[in-house]
Protein backbone atom coordinates (compact mmCIF):
# COMPACT_ATOMS: atom_id res chain seq x y z
CA UNK A 1 0.00 0.00 0.00
CA UNK A 2 2.72 2.47 1.02
CA UNK A 3 4.64 1.56 -2.14
CA UNK A 4 1.63 2.39 -4.29
CA UNK A 5 1.04 5.70 -2.48
CA UNK A 6 4.69 6.77 -2.77
CA UNK A 7 4.81 5.92 -6.49
CA UNK A 8 1.52 7.75 -7.00
CA UNK A 9 2.98 10.83 -5.31
CA UNK A 10 6.08 10.70 -7.55
CA UNK A 11 3.96 10.36 -10.70
CA UNK A 12 1.78 13.25 -9.53
CA UNK A 13 4.84 15.46 -8.92
CA UNK A 14 6.33 14.69 -12.34
CA UNK A 15 2.93 15.00 -14.01
CA UNK A 16 2.42 18.42 -12.47
CA UNK A 17 5.88 19.49 -13.64
CA UNK A 18 4.96 18.45 -17.18
CA UNK A 19 1.50 19.98 -17.37
CA UNK A 20 2.25 23.08 -15.23
CA UNK A 21 -1.44 24.03 -14.99
CA UNK A 22 -1.89 27.80 -15.46
CA UNK A 23 1.89 28.09 -15.68
CA UNK A 24 2.27 27.44 -11.95
CA UNK A 25 5.83 26.55 -10.88
CA UNK A 26 6.76 22.87 -10.40
CA UNK A 27 7.13 23.40 -6.66
CA UNK A 28 3.38 24.01 -6.28
CA UNK A 29 2.82 20.32 -7.01
CA UNK A 30 5.96 18.97 -5.34
CA UNK A 31 5.81 20.66 -1.93
CA UNK A 32 2.33 19.33 -0.94
CA UNK A 33 3.39 15.87 -2.18
CA UNK A 34 6.49 16.00 0.05
CA UNK A 35 4.33 17.06 3.02
CA UNK A 36 1.90 14.19 2.35
CA UNK A 37 4.86 11.75 2.24
CA UNK A 38 5.98 12.95 5.68
CA UNK A 39 2.50 13.21 7.27
CA UNK A 40 1.48 9.78 5.94
CA UNK A 41 4.58 8.28 7.51
CA UNK A 42 6.18 7.22 4.22
CA UNK A 43 9.24 9.28 5.22
CA UNK A 44 9.98 9.85 8.92
CA UNK A 45 10.38 13.58 9.53
CA UNK A 46 13.94 13.12 10.85
CA UNK A 47 14.90 11.45 7.55
CA UNK A 48 13.16 14.23 5.64
CA UNK A 49 15.17 16.88 7.50
CA UNK A 50 18.36 14.90 6.90
CA UNK A 51 17.54 14.74 3.18
CA UNK A 52 16.99 18.51 3.06
CA UNK A 53 20.28 19.13 4.87
CA UNK A 54 22.22 16.88 2.51
CA UNK A 55 20.59 18.42 -0.59
CA UNK A 56 21.19 21.99 0.61
CA UNK A 57 24.72 22.62 -0.67
CA UNK A 58 23.93 20.86 -3.95
CA UNK A 59 20.86 22.97 -4.62
CA UNK A 60 22.75 26.12 -3.64
CA UNK A 61 25.45 25.17 -6.12
CA UNK A 62 22.85 24.67 -8.86
CA UNK A 63 21.33 28.10 -8.21
CA UNK A 64 24.76 29.76 -8.36
CA UNK A 65 25.70 28.02 -11.62
CA UNK A 66 22.40 28.99 -13.26
CA UNK A 67 23.07 32.56 -12.24
CA UNK A 68 26.63 32.38 -13.59
CA UNK A 69 25.38 31.12 -16.97
CA UNK A 70 22.74 33.87 -17.20
CA UNK A 71 25.33 36.56 -16.42
CA UNK A 72 27.82 35.08 -18.92
CA UNK A 73 25.11 35.41 -21.56
CA UNK A 74 24.41 39.02 -20.54
CA UNK A 75 28.13 39.75 -20.87
CA UNK A 76 28.06 38.46 -24.46
CA UNK A 77 30.00 35.21 -23.99
CA UNK A 78 27.59 33.16 -26.11
CA UNK A 79 27.33 35.77 -28.87
CA UNK A 80 31.14 35.80 -28.99
CA UNK A 81 31.23 31.98 -29.23
CA UNK A 82 28.75 32.14 -32.13
CA UNK A 83 30.83 34.69 -34.02
CA UNK A 84 34.01 32.67 -33.52
CA UNK A 85 32.25 29.56 -34.86
CA UNK A 86 30.97 31.53 -37.85
CA UNK A 87 34.40 32.90 -38.75
CA UNK A 88 36.39 29.71 -38.18
CA UNK A 89 33.90 27.54 -40.08
CA UNK A 90 34.56 29.59 -43.26
CA UNK A 91 30.99 28.81 -44.33
CA UNK A 92 31.45 25.03 -44.32
CA UNK A 93 28.57 23.15 -42.60
CA UNK A 94 30.90 20.27 -41.65
CA UNK A 95 33.47 22.55 -40.07
CA UNK A 96 30.68 24.41 -38.27
CA UNK A 97 29.40 21.13 -36.80
CA UNK A 98 32.87 20.40 -35.41
CA UNK A 99 33.01 23.86 -33.82
CA UNK A 100 29.49 23.52 -32.42
CA UNK A 101 30.57 20.22 -30.84
CA UNK A 102 33.57 21.87 -29.18
CA UNK A 103 31.58 24.89 -27.95
CA UNK A 104 28.49 22.95 -26.81
CA UNK A 105 30.63 20.36 -24.98
CA UNK A 106 32.60 23.09 -23.20
CA UNK A 107 29.50 25.12 -22.29
CA UNK A 108 27.65 22.03 -21.03
CA UNK A 109 30.61 20.90 -18.97
CA UNK A 110 31.42 24.28 -17.43
CA UNK A 111 28.03 25.96 -17.13
CA UNK A 112 25.57 23.01 -17.01
CA UNK A 113 23.23 21.56 -19.59
CA UNK A 114 20.73 24.30 -18.93
CA UNK A 115 23.11 26.90 -20.37
CA UNK A 116 23.48 24.88 -23.57
CA UNK A 117 19.76 24.38 -23.97
CA UNK A 118 18.52 27.80 -23.02
CA UNK A 119 21.34 30.13 -23.99
CA UNK A 120 23.55 28.44 -26.59
CA UNK A 121 20.99 26.76 -28.88
CA UNK A 122 19.44 30.04 -30.13
CA UNK A 123 22.94 31.42 -30.81
CA UNK A 124 23.92 28.28 -32.76
CA UNK A 125 20.73 28.53 -34.80
CA UNK A 126 21.41 32.18 -35.58
CA UNK A 127 24.99 31.36 -36.57
CA UNK A 128 23.87 28.59 -38.93
CA UNK A 129 21.26 30.89 -40.48
CA UNK A 130 23.78 33.70 -40.97
CA UNK A 131 26.06 31.27 -42.81
CA UNK A 132 23.12 30.03 -44.92
CA UNK A 133 23.72 26.42 -43.86
CA UNK A 134 20.95 24.06 -42.82
CA UNK A 135 20.41 24.54 -39.10
CA UNK A 136 19.05 21.09 -38.27
CA UNK A 137 22.31 19.14 -37.61
CA UNK A 138 23.71 21.95 -35.48
CA UNK A 139 20.57 22.37 -33.40
CA UNK A 140 20.39 18.59 -32.88
CA UNK A 141 24.03 18.61 -31.80
CA UNK A 142 23.21 21.12 -29.02
CA UNK A 143 20.14 19.10 -28.12
CA UNK A 144 22.10 15.85 -27.75
CA UNK A 145 25.24 17.29 -26.17
CA UNK A 146 23.23 19.04 -23.46
CA UNK A 147 22.70 15.54 -22.11
CA UNK A 148 25.65 13.43 -23.22
CA UNK A 149 28.36 16.08 -22.73
CA UNK A 150 27.20 16.73 -19.16
CA UNK A 151 29.48 13.97 -17.78
CA UNK A 152 32.70 15.85 -17.13
CA UNK A 153 32.29 18.05 -14.05
CA UNK A 154 30.03 17.98 -11.02
CA UNK A 155 28.56 21.32 -12.19
CA UNK A 156 27.58 20.01 -15.62
CA UNK A 157 24.33 18.43 -14.50
CA UNK A 158 22.17 18.38 -11.41
CA UNK A 159 22.49 14.58 -11.39
CA UNK A 160 26.29 14.96 -11.04
CA UNK A 161 25.91 17.37 -8.13
CA UNK A 162 23.71 14.86 -6.35
CA UNK A 163 26.17 12.03 -7.05
CA UNK A 164 29.32 13.87 -6.01
CA UNK A 165 28.23 14.09 -2.39
CA UNK A 166 26.88 10.51 -2.43
CA UNK A 167 30.15 9.05 -3.76
CA UNK A 168 32.40 11.14 -1.57
CA UNK A 169 34.42 12.17 -4.62
CA UNK A 170 36.24 15.50 -4.75
CA UNK A 171 35.72 17.88 -7.68
CA UNK A 172 39.05 16.93 -9.23
CA UNK A 173 38.77 13.16 -8.78
CA UNK A 174 35.26 13.28 -10.32
CA UNK A 175 36.60 15.19 -13.34
CA UNK A 176 39.64 12.93 -13.61
CA UNK A 177 37.55 9.75 -13.73
CA UNK A 178 34.97 11.21 -16.10
CA UNK A 179 37.35 12.87 -18.59
CA UNK A 180 37.87 9.79 -20.75
CA UNK A 181 34.18 8.73 -20.83
CA UNK A 182 33.22 12.34 -21.64
CA UNK A 183 35.61 12.53 -24.59
CA UNK A 184 34.67 9.05 -25.85
CA UNK A 185 30.92 9.74 -25.69
CA UNK A 186 31.29 13.08 -27.50
CA UNK A 187 33.36 11.31 -30.17
CA UNK A 188 30.64 8.70 -30.71
CA UNK A 189 27.95 11.40 -30.91
CA UNK A 190 30.03 13.29 -33.47
CA UNK A 191 30.58 10.27 -35.73
CA UNK A 192 26.91 9.29 -35.65
CA UNK A 193 25.60 12.83 -36.24
CA UNK A 194 28.06 13.36 -39.11
CA UNK A 195 26.66 10.25 -40.81
CA UNK A 196 23.03 10.80 -39.87
CA UNK A 197 22.97 14.34 -41.29
CA UNK A 198 25.47 13.74 -44.13
CA UNK A 199 23.13 15.23 -46.75
CA UNK A 200 22.37 18.40 -44.78
CA UNK A 201 26.08 18.83 -44.04
CA UNK A 202 27.09 18.28 -47.67
CA UNK A 203 25.82 21.58 -49.06
CA UNK A 204 28.38 23.84 -50.76
CA UNK A 205 30.06 26.35 -48.41
CA UNK A 206 29.18 30.03 -48.83
CA UNK A 207 31.29 32.70 -47.22
CA UNK A 208 29.05 35.57 -46.20
CA UNK A 209 30.60 38.46 -44.29
CA UNK A 210 30.31 37.75 -40.59
CA UNK A 211 30.66 40.60 -38.16
CA UNK A 212 33.46 40.04 -35.68
CA UNK A 213 32.29 40.32 -32.07
CA UNK A 214 34.76 41.73 -29.53
CA UNK A 215 35.85 39.15 -26.97
CA UNK A 216 34.19 39.79 -23.58
CA UNK A 217 37.57 39.55 -21.84
CA UNK A 218 36.40 40.36 -18.34
CA UNK A 219 33.61 37.76 -18.41
CA UNK A 220 35.87 35.09 -19.94
CA UNK A 221 38.51 35.75 -17.29
CA UNK A 222 35.94 35.49 -14.49
CA UNK A 223 34.63 32.21 -15.94
CA UNK A 224 38.18 30.84 -16.22
CA UNK A 225 39.01 31.81 -12.65
CA UNK A 226 35.71 30.35 -11.42
CA UNK A 227 36.48 27.01 -13.08
CA UNK A 228 39.96 27.00 -11.60
CA UNK A 229 38.38 27.95 -8.27
CA UNK A 230 36.09 24.91 -8.38
CA UNK A 231 39.12 22.66 -8.60
CA UNK A 232 41.11 24.57 -5.97
CA UNK A 233 38.26 24.92 -3.46
CA UNK A 234 37.59 21.22 -2.90
CA UNK A 235 40.95 20.28 -1.31
CA UNK A 236 40.81 23.21 1.11
CA UNK A 237 37.29 22.33 2.24
CA UNK A 238 35.43 25.23 0.60
CA UNK A 239 32.21 24.11 -1.12
CA UNK A 240 32.31 24.95 -4.86
CA UNK A 241 28.91 26.65 -4.49
CA UNK A 242 30.71 29.61 -2.84
CA UNK A 243 33.13 29.80 -5.77
CA UNK A 244 30.24 29.85 -8.26
CA UNK A 245 28.52 32.55 -6.21
CA UNK A 246 31.72 34.64 -6.10
CA UNK A 247 32.06 34.33 -9.90
CA UNK A 248 28.42 35.33 -10.39
CA UNK A 249 28.79 38.36 -8.11
CA UNK A 250 31.97 39.45 -9.91
CA UNK A 251 29.99 39.48 -13.18
CA UNK A 252 26.87 41.03 -11.62
CA UNK A 253 28.81 44.00 -10.19
CA UNK A 254 30.46 44.67 -13.55
CA UNK A 255 27.16 44.38 -15.44
CA UNK A 256 25.30 46.39 -12.78
CA UNK A 257 22.51 43.86 -12.41
CA UNK A 258 20.14 44.41 -9.50
CA UNK A 259 19.50 42.00 -6.65
CA UNK A 260 15.83 41.25 -7.60
CA UNK A 261 16.95 40.09 -11.07
CA UNK A 262 19.75 37.98 -9.57
CA UNK A 263 17.33 36.27 -7.19
CA UNK A 264 14.87 35.62 -10.01
CA UNK A 265 17.55 34.17 -12.29
CA UNK A 266 18.76 31.79 -9.56
CA UNK A 267 15.34 30.14 -9.89
CA UNK A 268 14.37 29.70 -6.22
CA UNK A 269 11.14 27.98 -7.33
CA UNK A 270 13.06 25.20 -9.05
CA UNK A 271 15.38 24.82 -6.08
CA UNK A 272 12.37 24.26 -3.79
CA UNK A 273 11.11 21.72 -6.33
CA UNK A 274 14.39 19.75 -6.08
CA UNK A 275 14.15 19.68 -2.27
CA UNK A 276 10.56 18.41 -2.39
CA UNK A 277 11.37 15.88 -5.12
CA UNK A 278 14.19 14.51 -2.93
CA UNK A 279 11.73 13.76 -0.12
CA UNK A 280 9.15 12.20 -2.46
CA UNK A 281 11.82 9.96 -4.01
CA UNK A 282 13.03 8.98 -0.53
CA UNK A 283 9.49 7.71 0.13
CA UNK A 284 9.64 5.60 -3.05
CA UNK A 285 13.10 4.22 -2.20
CA UNK A 286 11.98 3.19 1.30
CA UNK A 287 9.02 1.21 -0.08
CA UNK A 288 8.73 -2.00 -2.11
CA UNK A 289 9.97 -0.35 -5.29
CA UNK A 290 13.27 0.44 -3.57
CA UNK A 291 13.60 -3.18 -2.47
CA UNK A 292 13.04 -4.27 -6.07
CA UNK A 293 15.73 -1.85 -7.33
CA UNK A 294 18.08 -3.08 -4.61
CA UNK A 295 17.60 -6.67 -5.84
CA UNK A 296 18.44 -5.93 -9.45
CA UNK A 297 21.18 -3.34 -8.84
CA UNK A 298 24.69 -4.74 -9.34
CA UNK A 299 27.04 -4.80 -6.32
CA UNK A 300 30.51 -4.66 -7.89
CA UNK A 301 32.18 -2.13 -10.15
CA UNK A 302 33.55 -4.67 -12.63
CA UNK A 303 32.88 -4.16 -16.34
CA UNK A 304 29.60 -6.10 -16.26
CA UNK A 305 28.49 -4.40 -13.05
CA UNK A 306 29.16 -0.96 -14.50
CA UNK A 307 27.31 -1.82 -17.70
CA UNK A 308 24.33 -3.22 -15.76
CA UNK A 309 24.20 -0.13 -13.52
CA UNK A 310 24.41 2.30 -16.45
CA UNK A 311 21.74 0.31 -18.28
CA UNK A 312 19.49 0.26 -15.23
CA UNK A 313 19.92 4.02 -14.77
CA UNK A 314 19.14 4.65 -18.44
CA UNK A 315 15.99 2.51 -18.23
CA UNK A 316 14.84 4.17 -14.99
CA UNK A 317 15.65 7.60 -16.42
CA UNK A 318 13.42 6.86 -19.37
CA UNK A 319 10.65 5.31 -17.26
CA UNK A 320 10.63 7.78 -14.38
CA UNK A 321 12.80 10.71 -15.37
CA UNK A 322 16.52 11.21 -14.82
CA UNK A 323 16.40 13.23 -11.60
CA UNK A 324 14.31 10.75 -9.59
CA UNK A 325 16.21 7.87 -11.23
CA UNK A 326 19.50 9.30 -9.93
CA UNK A 327 18.10 10.02 -6.46
CA UNK A 328 16.72 6.48 -6.28
CA UNK A 329 19.82 4.62 -7.48
CA UNK A 330 22.45 6.56 -5.54
CA UNK A 331 21.83 4.86 -2.17
CA UNK A 332 22.35 1.45 -3.82
CA UNK A 333 25.57 2.56 -5.52
CA UNK A 334 27.06 4.79 -2.82
CA UNK A 335 29.41 2.05 -1.55
CA UNK A 336 31.39 2.25 -4.81
CA UNK A 337 32.44 5.45 -6.66
CA UNK A 338 32.61 3.43 -9.89
CA UNK A 339 28.97 2.39 -9.62
CA UNK A 340 27.91 5.97 -8.81
CA UNK A 341 29.61 7.21 -11.97
CA UNK A 342 27.96 4.39 -13.95
CA UNK A 343 24.59 5.64 -12.67
CA UNK A 344 25.49 9.05 -14.09
CA UNK A 345 26.40 7.60 -17.48
CA UNK A 346 22.94 6.07 -17.69
CA UNK A 347 21.10 9.05 -16.24
CA UNK A 348 22.88 11.65 -18.38
CA UNK A 349 23.09 9.82 -21.72
CA UNK A 350 19.76 7.96 -21.41
CA UNK A 351 17.52 11.03 -21.82
CA UNK A 352 18.49 11.28 -25.50
CA UNK A 353 16.51 8.10 -26.13
CA UNK A 354 12.94 9.26 -25.60
CA UNK A 355 10.91 12.26 -24.70
CA UNK A 356 10.38 11.08 -21.17
CA UNK A 357 14.08 10.69 -20.52
CA UNK A 358 14.39 13.82 -18.45
CA UNK A 359 12.53 16.72 -17.06
CA UNK A 360 13.74 18.67 -20.05
CA UNK A 361 12.31 16.34 -22.65
CA UNK A 362 9.13 15.83 -20.67
CA UNK A 363 8.53 19.55 -20.79
CA UNK A 364 9.34 19.63 -24.47
CA UNK A 365 6.21 17.69 -25.32
CA UNK A 366 4.12 20.11 -23.43
CA UNK A 367 5.70 23.12 -25.11
CA UNK A 368 5.22 21.61 -28.57
CA UNK A 369 1.68 20.77 -27.69
CA UNK A 370 1.10 24.32 -26.51
CA UNK A 371 2.40 25.91 -29.66
CA UNK A 372 0.07 23.77 -31.72
CA UNK A 373 2.76 21.45 -33.05
CA UNK A 374 2.23 17.74 -32.89
CA UNK A 375 5.31 16.31 -31.21
CA UNK A 376 7.73 15.16 -33.87
CA UNK A 377 9.06 11.79 -32.97
CA UNK A 378 10.50 10.00 -35.99
CA UNK A 379 13.84 11.69 -36.48
CA UNK A 380 14.47 12.33 -32.77
CA UNK A 381 13.74 8.72 -31.86
CA UNK A 382 15.83 7.29 -34.71
CA UNK A 383 18.80 9.41 -33.74
CA UNK A 384 18.36 8.49 -30.07
CA UNK A 385 18.14 4.79 -30.89
CA UNK A 386 21.45 5.07 -32.76
CA UNK A 387 23.40 7.21 -30.30
CA UNK A 388 22.29 6.14 -26.82
CA UNK A 389 23.27 2.43 -26.89
CA UNK A 390 26.58 3.22 -28.62
CA UNK A 391 27.40 6.07 -26.20
CA UNK A 392 26.50 3.92 -23.18
CA UNK A 393 28.74 1.03 -24.20
CA UNK A 394 31.68 3.27 -25.13
CA UNK A 395 31.15 5.42 -22.02
CA UNK A 396 31.08 2.42 -19.68
CA UNK A 397 34.18 0.87 -21.28
CA UNK A 398 36.05 4.18 -20.91
CA UNK A 399 34.92 4.52 -17.30
CA UNK A 400 36.18 1.00 -16.60
CA UNK A 401 39.58 1.98 -18.05
CA UNK A 402 39.63 5.17 -15.95
CA UNK A 403 38.83 3.23 -12.79
CA UNK A 404 41.54 0.62 -13.51
CA UNK A 405 44.15 3.32 -14.18
CA UNK A 406 43.24 5.25 -11.01
CA UNK A 407 43.17 2.03 -8.96
CA UNK A 408 39.67 2.73 -7.54
CA UNK B 1 4.06 28.57 -67.37
CA UNK B 2 3.80 28.44 -63.58
CA UNK B 3 7.19 27.72 -62.04
CA UNK B 4 7.79 26.83 -58.41
CA UNK B 5 11.36 27.13 -57.05
CA UNK B 6 12.18 25.16 -53.89
CA UNK B 7 14.52 27.39 -51.90
CA UNK B 8 16.72 25.32 -49.57
CA UNK B 9 19.63 26.55 -47.45
CA UNK B 10 22.95 25.99 -49.17
CA UNK B 11 21.66 25.01 -52.60
CA UNK B 12 19.09 27.68 -53.59
CA UNK B 13 21.28 30.01 -55.72
CA UNK B 14 21.58 27.45 -58.55
CA UNK B 15 17.78 26.93 -58.56
CA UNK B 16 17.08 30.69 -58.76
CA UNK B 17 19.61 31.09 -61.58
CA UNK B 18 18.08 28.19 -63.51
CA UNK B 19 14.52 29.51 -63.14
CA UNK B 20 15.20 33.22 -63.86
CA UNK B 21 14.56 33.18 -67.63
CA UNK B 22 12.11 30.28 -67.78
CA UNK B 23 8.94 32.23 -67.04
CA UNK B 24 7.42 35.45 -65.70
CA UNK B 25 5.27 33.44 -63.30
CA UNK B 26 7.73 32.26 -60.61
CA UNK B 27 6.92 31.45 -56.97
CA UNK B 28 9.62 30.87 -54.33
CA UNK B 29 8.84 28.13 -51.82
CA UNK B 30 10.57 27.56 -48.48
CA UNK B 31 9.67 24.81 -46.01
CA UNK B 32 10.66 24.86 -42.35
CA UNK B 33 11.33 21.27 -41.37
CA UNK B 34 9.18 20.31 -38.40
CA UNK B 35 12.10 18.26 -37.05
CA UNK B 36 14.12 21.48 -36.77
CA UNK B 37 11.24 23.13 -34.92
CA UNK B 38 11.18 20.14 -32.59
CA UNK B 39 14.92 20.27 -31.94
CA UNK B 40 14.73 24.02 -31.32
CA UNK B 41 11.85 23.83 -28.88
CA UNK B 42 12.82 20.41 -27.69
CA UNK B 43 15.34 20.25 -24.93
CA UNK B 44 13.74 22.80 -22.72
CA UNK B 45 16.27 23.49 -19.98
CA UNK B 46 16.26 22.07 -16.52
CA UNK B 47 13.66 24.56 -15.55
CA UNK B 48 11.22 24.23 -18.38
CA UNK B 49 12.40 27.52 -19.78
CA UNK B 50 12.46 28.05 -23.49
CA UNK B 51 15.42 29.56 -25.29
CA UNK B 52 16.66 32.87 -24.00
CA UNK B 53 16.97 34.01 -27.62
CA UNK B 54 13.20 34.01 -27.90
CA UNK B 55 10.54 31.79 -29.30
CA UNK B 56 11.91 29.16 -31.73
CA UNK B 57 9.05 29.86 -34.12
CA UNK B 58 10.03 33.52 -34.20
CA UNK B 59 13.70 32.69 -34.81
CA UNK B 60 12.80 30.27 -37.60
CA UNK B 61 10.41 32.74 -39.25
CA UNK B 62 13.01 35.50 -39.14
CA UNK B 63 15.70 33.27 -40.68
CA UNK B 64 13.23 32.16 -43.35
CA UNK B 65 12.35 35.76 -44.26
CA UNK B 66 16.03 36.67 -44.60
CA UNK B 67 16.68 33.64 -46.82
CA UNK B 68 13.77 34.37 -49.19
CA UNK B 69 14.72 38.07 -49.32
CA UNK B 70 18.17 37.01 -50.53
CA UNK B 71 16.62 34.69 -53.12
CA UNK B 72 14.36 37.49 -54.41
CA UNK B 73 17.34 39.84 -54.61
CA UNK B 74 19.29 37.26 -56.64
CA UNK B 75 16.30 36.69 -58.95
CA UNK B 76 16.21 40.42 -59.59
CA UNK B 77 12.44 40.92 -59.36
CA UNK B 78 9.72 40.68 -56.73
CA UNK B 79 7.82 37.39 -56.99
CA UNK B 80 5.20 35.61 -54.85
CA UNK B 81 6.53 33.71 -51.82
CA UNK B 82 5.10 30.60 -50.24
CA UNK B 83 6.18 29.37 -46.80
CA UNK B 84 5.16 26.09 -45.27
CA UNK B 85 5.79 24.08 -42.07
CA UNK B 86 5.97 20.30 -41.86
CA UNK B 87 7.81 17.43 -43.50
CA UNK B 88 9.67 19.11 -46.36
CA UNK B 89 9.17 16.33 -48.91
CA UNK B 90 5.38 16.18 -48.31
CA UNK B 91 4.96 19.95 -48.26
CA UNK B 92 6.86 20.47 -51.53
CA UNK B 93 4.82 17.80 -53.31
CA UNK B 94 1.61 19.38 -51.98
CA UNK B 95 2.75 22.82 -53.16
CA UNK B 96 3.20 21.41 -56.70
CA UNK B 97 -0.54 20.73 -57.05
CA UNK B 98 -1.19 23.58 -59.52
CA UNK B 99 2.21 24.38 -61.02
CA UNK B 100 3.70 23.34 -64.35
CA UNK B 101 7.35 23.07 -63.34
CA UNK B 102 9.23 22.51 -60.09
CA UNK B 103 12.87 23.61 -59.89
CA UNK B 104 14.98 21.95 -57.19
CA UNK B 105 18.62 21.12 -56.49
CA UNK B 106 20.47 17.89 -55.94
CA UNK B 107 21.63 17.85 -52.35
CA UNK B 108 23.33 14.53 -51.74
CA UNK B 109 26.83 13.37 -52.72
CA UNK B 110 27.88 15.93 -55.35
CA UNK B 111 31.30 14.43 -56.02
CA UNK B 112 30.02 11.91 -58.59
CA UNK B 113 27.13 11.25 -60.95
CA UNK B 114 24.66 8.74 -59.61
CA UNK B 115 21.71 8.02 -57.34
CA UNK B 116 23.46 9.22 -54.18
CA UNK B 117 23.40 12.77 -55.50
CA UNK B 118 19.73 12.84 -54.44
CA UNK B 119 19.13 12.99 -50.71
CA UNK B 120 16.18 11.17 -49.19
CA UNK B 121 13.79 14.17 -49.17
CA UNK B 122 14.70 15.22 -52.70
CA UNK B 123 14.24 11.71 -54.04
CA UNK B 124 10.72 11.58 -52.57
CA UNK B 125 9.86 14.87 -54.27
CA UNK B 126 11.26 13.79 -57.64
CA UNK B 127 9.39 10.49 -57.41
CA UNK B 128 6.06 12.04 -56.43
CA UNK B 129 5.90 15.52 -57.98
CA UNK B 130 2.67 15.92 -60.02
CA UNK B 131 4.39 18.22 -62.55
CA UNK B 132 7.53 18.60 -64.66
CA UNK B 133 10.74 18.69 -62.65
CA UNK B 134 13.95 20.57 -63.37
CA UNK B 135 16.77 19.09 -61.28
CA UNK B 136 19.87 21.27 -61.09
CA UNK B 137 23.38 20.70 -59.73
CA UNK B 138 24.15 23.31 -57.06
CA UNK B 139 27.75 23.61 -58.26
CA UNK B 140 29.74 22.34 -61.24
CA UNK B 141 28.48 19.02 -62.57
CA UNK B 142 30.80 16.04 -61.97
CA UNK B 143 32.35 14.59 -65.13
CA UNK B 144 31.19 11.42 -66.89
CA UNK B 145 34.33 9.74 -65.56
CA UNK B 146 32.75 9.59 -62.11
CA UNK B 147 30.37 6.83 -63.24
CA UNK B 148 31.74 3.46 -62.12
CA UNK B 149 32.46 0.95 -64.93
CA UNK B 150 29.71 -1.59 -65.69
CA UNK B 151 29.84 -4.92 -63.78
CA UNK B 152 32.45 -7.40 -65.00
CA UNK B 153 30.02 -9.89 -66.63
CA UNK B 154 28.49 -7.14 -68.79
CA UNK B 155 31.91 -6.19 -70.14
CA UNK B 156 32.83 -9.76 -71.15
CA UNK B 157 29.59 -10.39 -72.98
Amino acid sequence: MSTAVSLLLLVAVLGFAVVRPRGLPEAVGAVPAALIAVVAGLVPWRDALHELASLGPTVGFLAAVLLLAYLADEAGVFRFAGSVAARWSRGSPRRLLGLVFVIASAVTAALSLDATVVLLTPVVFATASALAVRPKPHVYACNHLANSASLLLPVSNLTNLLAMSAAGLSFLSFAGLMALPWLAVIGVEYLILRRFFADDLGTPPHRPDVEAVRAPRYALTVLGLTLAGFAAASPIGVHPAWVALAGALALAVRLRIGVPTLVRKANPGFCVFVFALGIVVLGVSRGGFGTLVDRVAPQHADLLGLLAMAGLAAVLANVLNNLPATLMLLPFAAHSPGLVLAVLLGANIGPNLTYVGSLATLLWRQILHKSGHPPVTGEFLRLGALTVPACLVVGVASLWVSLRVSGL
Amino acid sequence: MKVLVWVEEGTWPACVDAARDLSDDITLLHVVDEATVAAMSGPVGLLGRSGGGGDPEFLLAEAERTLIDEAVARLGREVPREVRRGRPEREVVAACADVDLLVLARNGDRSRLGPRSLAHHTRFVVDHAPCQVLLVWPEATPGLGTIPPPPHHDRTR
